[in-house]
C-alpha cells in the first residue's frame, strides 16, 4: 500500500505536465487528430464503409476502374475514391486495410513490448550471465536491419506451416515476425532504467522487508521505467505499420483477399502505367498520414516526458 | 591495442558462428532437403540411400561442422527453385546490388553532409525549414512508397527515366557486369539510387546538423572567429572537420543496411540484384538461397562493423567504451 501513494501523485504531476505540453503544441494536436480519425475510421469500418470488400458477391466486375467521383460508364455507379480492377470501392478497401495495418502494427508492438520488457527487467535486475547472454543476443540482432529479420522469420514460418494454412495464418505470422524483430529496443531501455532503479532506496527497502523479486520487478520497478517505454512504443507502432506495409508490398504479407494498406499500394502500382492513379494514391496517402501522425506523436511524447530536451 | 583487436576479431567470429548456426538450422530443419531435391517418383529406398550419402543421418555437430566448412569455401548447395549452385547465382547478381549500394551511399553522404552543413549554418532560412520538413517526411515515408512515387513522377508522367531493370550492361574482363558504362545503364541507376539513399541521406543530414550546431557553440570556434578567420575557414576548416568522425562511422555502418534495404528497392524497380533473388526465395521457401544470403549479409555487416570499430579505436582513444548499435 505504501508505494501507491507517491506513485499516484507522480502520475498526476506527470499527467498534467504532459497534458499541458499537448495543449501548447499545434503539431501534437493536429497529428493526434489525424491519428484519431484514422483509428476510429478503421475500428468502425464495417459501419462506415459503403461496401464490404471481403464479400465477393457484392462486387461487380463491370464497376472496375471507375475514376473517383465520376459515374461508371457501364453501371453508372459513383465512388468517392473510385474502384480498383475488381470493382472494389477504394474507400472501403482503405478503411478495412487500415484496420488490418493498425491491428498488425499494434499487436506486433505489444508482443515486442512484452518480450522486451521481460527480458530487460530480468537482465537489469539479475545482471550476471543472464544479462550478458540476453544483451549479446540483442547486440547481434540490433546490428541487422529489423526488416531483414522479419523477412527471415516470415520465410521460416512459411517453411514450417503447411501450404493450406498459410493464408489463414499469414496475419499472425506477420505479427510474430515484426514483434520478434523489434523487442531489442524495449529490452535495452528497460534494462538500463532497471539498473538505475534497483540501486534506489525504495527498491532496497522493498527487498529488506522480504518482497519477492518478481513482485519488486512488476510492482515497484516496472511503473518507474514505463516513461521511455511509452515513447518507444509510440514510435514503434509507426515503424511496425510501415514494416507491415513493406512486407505486404513485397508480396510476403497478408493475402490479396484481405488487403492491408501495403497490399493496396502493391495492387495500385500495377495500374500506374495505364493511368489509374487513384488505386495507388489514396492508400498511399492514408499510409503516409497514419505513419507520419503516429511518428510525430511519438516525437512530441519524447520531448514532453523529457524536460531536458525542451 | 593488440588485445583489443584480438578480442574484437574473436567476437566477430563468434557472431558469424551464431549466424551460421541459424542458417544451418534453417537449411536442415525447414522443409526436407531430400523432398526438395528429388522428384515424386523416387522410391523410399533411394531416398534413404541419398539421405545416408548426403550425411543427413550424421550427428548434429558433424553436420554443422560440415556446413561451416562448406560455407567457408562458398559452397551452399543447389537452389531448389532455379536448380543452380547458390553461390553462382549470388555472385552473378552481386555486381548489380553493389553498384546500386555504392552510388546510393555516395549520394547520401555528399548530399547529406551538404544539406546538414547548410541547415546548421542558416538555421532560420526558408530553404532550411523546407529541407528539414522534407527530411521529416522522407524519414516517415516507407522506402517502397518513395520508389513508387518516383516511378509515377519521373517514369510515368514525365517519362524522363526508365522505371525498371538495369538498362544495357557491359561485362568487364574479370566477369563483373557493370551498368556504369552505358547511357541506359546510368539512367536506370538514378531512380533506384535516390530511393535507396534517401533515408540514409536524411539520417546523415540530421546528424551533421546536430553535430555542427554543437561544435559551433564551442570555445575554439569563438577563438577562431576572434582570430579573424573567414567564415569559410571557420565553418569548413574547424567546425565541419570535427563533426566528420561520427558521420563517417555512421555512413560506414549504414553501408550494410543499404545493402539489406536493397531488397525493397530492387523489388520496386525489378533490379536484378541479390535482394530480389532473396525475396523471391522467401516467397517460395527456397531455403539454400535464404541461408546463403543470410550468411553473406552477416559477413558484410560483421566486416564493416569490425573495420569501423578498429578505425574508431585508431582515430579516437576516448571512444573505447562500449557503443550501442544503430537502429533503422
Amino acid at each position: 500500500m505504501q508505494d501507491t501513494k507517491p506513485r499516484g501523485r507522480l502520475f498526476r504531476i506527470w499527467d498534467s505536465d504532459v497534458a499541458a505540453s499537448f495543449r501548447r503544441s499545434p503539431v501534437a494536436i493536429i497529428s493526434g487528430l489525424v491519428a484519431l480519425i484514422i483509428v476510429l475510421a478503421a475500428i468502425f469500418a464495417p459501419w462506415i464503409a459503403p461496401t464490404n470488400p471481403y464479400d465477393p458477391s457484392s462486387l461487380n466486375l463491370m464497376d472496375g476502374f471507375t475514376p473517383p467521383m465520376q459515374p461508371n460508364a457501364f453501371t453508372g455507379s459513383t465512388y468517392l475514391m473510385g474502384t480498383d480492377n475488381q470493382g472494389r470501392d477504394v474507400f472501403s478497401t482503405i478503411l478495412y486495410g487500415a484496420r488490418i495495418s493498425l491491428f498488425v502494427g499494434v499487436s506486433a508492438v505489444l508482443l515486442a513490448m512484452v518480450l522486451g520488457i521481460s527480458a530487460g527487467l530480468v537482465a537489469g535486475y539479475r545482471g550476471g550471465w543472464v544479462d550478458a547472454v540476453l544483451m549479446r543476443v540483442a547486440d547481434v540482432q540490433l546490428s541487422f536491419p529489423s526488416i531483414l529479420i522479419a523477412l527471415l522469420i516470415f520465410g521460416v514460418a512459411r517453411g514450417i506451416i503447411p501450404p493450406t494454412q498459410r493464408e489463414a495464418m499469414a496475419i499472425w505470422v506477420l505479427i510474430v515476425a515484426i514483434g520478434l524483430s523489434d523487442w531489442v529496443q524495449f529490452a535495452r531501455v528497460v534494462r538500463g532504467a532497471t539498473m538505475v532503479e534497483k540501486g534506489k532506496e525504495y527498491v532496497q527497502a522493498a527487498r529488506v522487508i522480504g518482497v519477492s523479486p518478481l513482485r519488486i520487478l512488476i510492482r515497484h520497478i516496472l511503473p518507474n521505467v514505463m516513461g521511455p517505454v511509452l515513447v518507444i512504443a509510440t514510435i514503434s507502432v509507426a515503424l511496425a505499420i510501415i514494416a507491415e506495409a513493406t512486407l505486404s508490398f513485397l508480396g510476403v504479407g497478408v493475402p490479396p483477399t484481405q488487403p492491408s494498406l501495403g497490399t493496396l499500394i502493391r495492387i495500385g502500382q500495377q495500374f500506374l502505367f495505364s493511368g489509374e492513379w487513384w488505386i495507388l494514391l489514396f492508400p498511399a496517402l492514408t499510409l503516409l498520414a497514419l505513419a507520419l501522425s503516429v511518428n510525430m506523436l511519438g516525437d512530441w511524447l519524447r520531448d514532453a516526458l523529457n524536460p531536458r530536451l525542451r | 591495442m593488440l588485445a583489443y583487436i584480438i578480442r574484437r576479431i574473436v567476437q566477430s567470429v563468434l557472431v558469424m558462428l551464431a549466424v551460421a548456426l541459424v542458417s544451418f538450422a534453417l537449411f536442415r530443419y525447414v522443409g526436407d532437403p531430400i523432398t526438395a531435391m528429388v522428384g515424386q517418383e523416387t522410391s523410399l529406398e533411394d531416398r534413404a540411400a541419398l539421405r545416408e550419402n548426403l550425411g543427413l543421418n550424421d550427428p548434429f555437430v558433424v553436420q554443422f561442422a560440415r556446413f561451416v566448412g562448406n560455407a567457408a569455401q562458398g559452397e551452399f548447395g543447389i537452389s531448389y527453385r532455379l536448380q543452380q549452385p547458390v553461390m553462382e547465382l549470388i555472385l552473378s547478381r552481386l555486381p548489380a546490388t553493389l553498384e546500386l549500394a555504392l552510388i546510393s551511399g555516395l549520394a547520401a553522404f555528399v548530399f547529406g553532409v551538404g544539406a546538414g552543413v547548410y541547415t546548421a549554418l542558416r538555421r532560420r532560412g526558408a530553404l532550411s525549414t523546407a529541407i528539414m520538413t522534407l527530411s521529416l517526411i522522407g524519414v516517415s515515408l516507407p522506402t517502397f512508397l518513395i520508389g513508387v512515387l518516383l516511378i509515377w513522377i519521373f517514369a510515368v508522367e514525365l517519362q524522363w527515366l526508365p522505371s525498371f531493370g538495369r538498362g544495357d550492361t557491359v561485362v568487364l574482363p574479370w566477369g563483373w557486369e557493370t551498368g556504369f558504362l552505358t547511357q541506359s545503364g546510368r539512367a536506370s541507376l538514378i531512380l533506384p539510387a535516390i530511393t535507396l539513399g534517401l533515408y540514409q541521406m536524411t539520417l546523415i543530414m540530421r546528424l551533421v546538423r546536430a553535430e555542427m550546431l554543437e561544435v559551433l557553440r564551442t570555445d575554439y570556434i569563438k577563438f577562431a572567429r576572434a582570430r579573424g578567420l573567414s567564415n569559410r575557414a571557420v565553418h569548413f576548416g574547424h567546425a565541419l572537420k570535427n563533426t566528420l568522425v561520427p558521420v563517417i562511422t555512421i555512413t560506414g555502418l549504414q553501408l550494410g543496411s543499404i545493402i539489406a534495404f536493397a531488397i525493397i528497392t530492387e523489388t520496386v524497380f525489378q533490379w536484378p540484384g541479390v535482394g530480389a533473388l532473396f525475396i523471391n526465395s522467401v516467397r517460395v521457401v527456397d531455403v539454400p538461397v535464404m541461408s546463403a544470403y543470410l550468411v553473406l549479409i552477416a559477413l558484410i555487416f560483421v566486416v564493416i562493423n569490425l573495420i569501423v570499430d578498429l578505425l574508431y579505436y585508431a582515430v579516437d582513444p576516448r571512444l573505447r567504451v562500449e557503443r550501442g548499435g544503430v537502429r533503422h
